[in-house]
C-alpha cells in the first residue's frame, strides 16, 4: 500500500541555519533516501521550493484566479514529500519517524487511495 | 424466548467471535459486523424448525465466516483474482472453533482498538463496541456524549483502520511500552463495565470482568517486567474476589463495610496480592499498583472496623499526585473521613464538586450524603440521596441509594 510522506517544517529557521548545517541535513536526507531505496520501499520524493513561490489557483464561475502563496498562514509549511510503498500504517510511521525532518518539524502520512 | 437467547448469546459470545472474524478476514472490522449479524438473524430465522444446535457459539462462528464470504463475493463479482482469495479464506474455514478465533485474536483487536492513530476517545468507543459487544447507545450512555457522536466517532475510527491500513496485530516488543497506557485504559474500561455495567439491568456482567482478567494475563505474558500490566491484574482479581458479595438478595448494591467477607473470593485474593507483591518488587510505582494496594488493604481486614484508614488515605494521596482526576480526589475524601471523621470529608468534597468536573455523576451526591447521614445531618444528606437517585443508571445502584434514603427518612 501507498503511503505520501509529507514533511512539515518552519522555513524560516532555514534562512538561519550555517552552510555546514545545510549540507549536514542533506546528507542526512540523502541517507534516508539511500536507505528507502534499499528496503525497495521508495516510489518516490522531492524536496520542494519556499512556500514564497507557491501560487494557489481555483476556478470560480469559469475565471481563473491565482493569488501568491499558500491559501493559508501556518507556522509548519510543506517542504518536502517521499511516496512509500509498505504494507501497513505502522511500517508507513515507523519510516516517517526516520526521516530528518521529524525532529524539528512534523510528517504527515496520508496512504494513497487507490484507483 | 429465542430473541433473548440469541441476544444473551451474542452478549457472551459476540467479541469472541467477532475479533475471530476480524482477524480472519484481513481486519476488516466493518465485514466482520455485518456478517456476525447476519449469523444472528439466520439464527433467529432457523432455529425455530432445526433447534438451537448443540454448540450454538460454533454454529455462528461457521454461518457468520459463510456470510462473511458472500458478502466478499457480491462486492468483488468484477474484481479479477477475487475468487482465488475466497477460495483460499473458504478452505481454512471447515475446522470452526468454539472459541471462535486463535488464542491472541481479542488480544490482536485490543491493541488494533488502542492503536495511537486513532483518537483516544474513539479507541475507548471501539473497545467497549467490539470487545464488550456493547450498543452504540450504550457506549454514548457511557461516555455521557448523544449517540450521534459515539456513532460517528465509530465509523470514523473503523473507516481509519480500513483505509490507513492499521495491521490487525499485537505490536513488536519495542513497540509494547509505548502501546501500555491506551491498553490498560481499555482494559480497565472493560472490567468497569462488568463490574457495575451502564447499561442492563444487573449491576454484574462477570463474563465482561473475567475477559478483561484474562487479557491481563494475556498482557502480563507479552510485558513479564511491566509493574504496571501486573498492577491491573491484581487490581482486577482483588475486586473480582468480592463480587459475589456486592449484591444482595434484593439485587441492590451491598457497600464494601456491608459485605460479608467470608463470601470473598480466597483464592483470587490470595493470587491478586501475591501479583501484587511482585510488581512492587520492581520498584516502579504507578496508578494501577497503587490502586491495587488499596484494594489489597481491604483484602486483608477480616471486618470493616479492621480496615486500615489511615494508609489507605496516603495511598489515594499519592494516586492522586499521580493521577490529579475529581474521581480520585472522591475517593480520597470517603478514605479521609473514615480517619479524621465525615465533616473532614465533606470539606474535600466540597472542593472536588467546586472543580465541577463531576458535574452529573451520581457517585459525587451518593458519597456526599453517605457522609452528611454519618455526621448526623439527616435532612441534608436526604437531599443528596434523591439527587443520586436521579442520576444513577444502574438498579442495582439505585435500590442501595433508596435503602438509605428510607433510612434517614425514617430516623428524622
Amino acid at each position: 500500500m501507498e503511503y505520501l510522506i509529507l514533511i512539515y517544517g518552519d522555513e524560516r529557521a532555514y534562512g538561519t541555519i550555517t552552510e555546514a548545517q545545510l549540507k549536514a541535513m542533506y546528507q542526512e536526507y540523502g541517507s534516508y533516501t539511500q536507505d528507502l531505496i534499499k528496503a525497495g520501499v521508495m516510489r518516490g520524493g522531492n524536496e520542494l521550493k519556499p512556500v514564497a513561490t507557491a501560487t494557489t489557483v481555483r476556478l470560480r464561475g469559469g475565471k481563473v484566479l491565482s493569488t501568491d502563496g499558500p491559501f493559508a498562514e501556518t507556522k509548519e509549511q510543506l517542504g518536502g514529500y517521499y511516496l512509500i510503498d509498505v504494507p501497513n500504517l505502522d511500517d508507513a510511521v515507523k519510516w516517517a519517524a526516520k526521516c530528518p525532518g521529524a525532529k524539528t518539524g512534523s510528517i504527515e502520512v496520508r496512504p494513497i487511495n487507490p484507483h | 424466548m429465542l430473541g433473548r437467547i440469541v441476544d444473551e448469546l451474542a452478549r457472551r459470545e459476540g467479541p469472541r467471535i467477532l475479533a475471530g472474524l476480524i482477524g480472519r478476514f484481513g481486519g476488516d472490522f466493518d465485514l466482520a459486523e455485518d456478517a456476525l449479524q447476519d449469523a444472528y438473524e439466520r439464527a433467529l430465522a432457523s432455529w425455530p424448525s432445526t433447534g438451537i444446535p448443540e454448540r450454538p457459539a460454533a454454529w455462528l462462528t461457521t454461518v457468520a465466516q459463510r456470510a462473511a464470504i458472500d458478502r466478499l463475493r457480491r462486492l468483488n463479482r468484477n474484481a479479477d483474482n477475487s475468487d482465488e482469495v475466497l477460495e483460499q479464506i473458504a478452505a481454512e474455514q471447515p475446522e470452526a472453533r468454539d472459541d471462535g478465533g486463535l488464542p491472541d485474536d481479542r488480544l490482536r483487536l485490543l491493541f488494533t482498538c488502542c492503536h495511537p492513530a486513532i483518537a483516544a476517545p474513539a479507541q475507548m468507543a471501539l473497545a467497549l463496541r467490539t470487545l464488550c459487544g456493547l450498543s452504540t447507545r450504550e457506549i454514548s450512555r457511557a461516555f455521557l456524549e448523544s449517540e450521534a457522536t459515539t456513532a460517528q466517532r465509530l465509523v470514523r475510527a473503523k473507516k481509519k483502520i480500513a483505509e490507513a491500513r492499521i495491521p490487525y496485530i499485537v505490536p513488536s516488543r519495542e513497540e509494547l511500552p509505548d502501546r501500555l497506557s491506551a491498553v490498560l485504559t481499555a482494559i480497565y474500561l472493560v472490567f468497569n463495565e462488568g463490574y457495575s455495567a451502564s447499561a442492563g439491568e444487573s449491576l454484574l456482567r462477570p463474563d465482561l470482568s473475567s475477559e478483561a482478567i484474562r487479557l491481563a494475563r494475556l498482557l502480563v505474558s507479552l510485558m513479564p517486567a511491566e509493574p504496571e500490566a501486573l498492577g491491573i491484574l491484581a487490581l482486577m482479581l482483588l475486586h473480582d474476589a468480592r463480587r459475589e458479595a456486592r449484591v444482595g438478595v434484593d439485587g441492590a448494591v451491598v457497600p464494601l463495610e456491608e459485605q460479608d467477607r467470608l463470601r470473598w473470593d480466597r483464592a483470587k485474593i490470595v493470587e491478586g496480592l501475591d501479583i501484587l507483591e511482585r510488581a512492587i518488587a520492581m520498584r516502579r510505582r504507578g496508578p494501577y499498583q497503587l490502586q491495587a494496594a488499596i484494594a489489597a488493604l481491604h483484602s486483608k481486614a477480616s471486618t470493616a472496623a479492621a480496615t486500615d484508614w489511615t494508609q489507605i488515605a496516603a495511598l489515594y494521596g499519592a494516586l492522586h499526585q499521580m493521577v490529579p482526576t475529581a474521581v480520585v480526589e472522591l475517593n480520597a475524601a470517603a478514605a479521609v473521613a473514615m480517619v479524621s471523621g465525615p465533616e473532614a470529608g465533606l470539606v474535600w468534597i466540597e472542593r472536588v464538586e467546586a472543580g465541577g468536573e463531576l458535574g452529573d455523576y451520581h457517585l459525587l451526591p451518593a458519597a456526599r450524603a453517605d457522609l452528611l447521614r454519618r455526621a448526623g445531618r439527616g435532612r441534608e444528606a436526604e437531599e443528596h440521596y434523591r439527587r443520586a437517585i436521579e442520576l444513577a443508571r444502574n438498579p442495582a445502584e439505585r435500590l442501595y441509594l433508596e435503602r438509605r434514603l428510607r433510612e434517614v427518612t425514617e430516623s428524622m
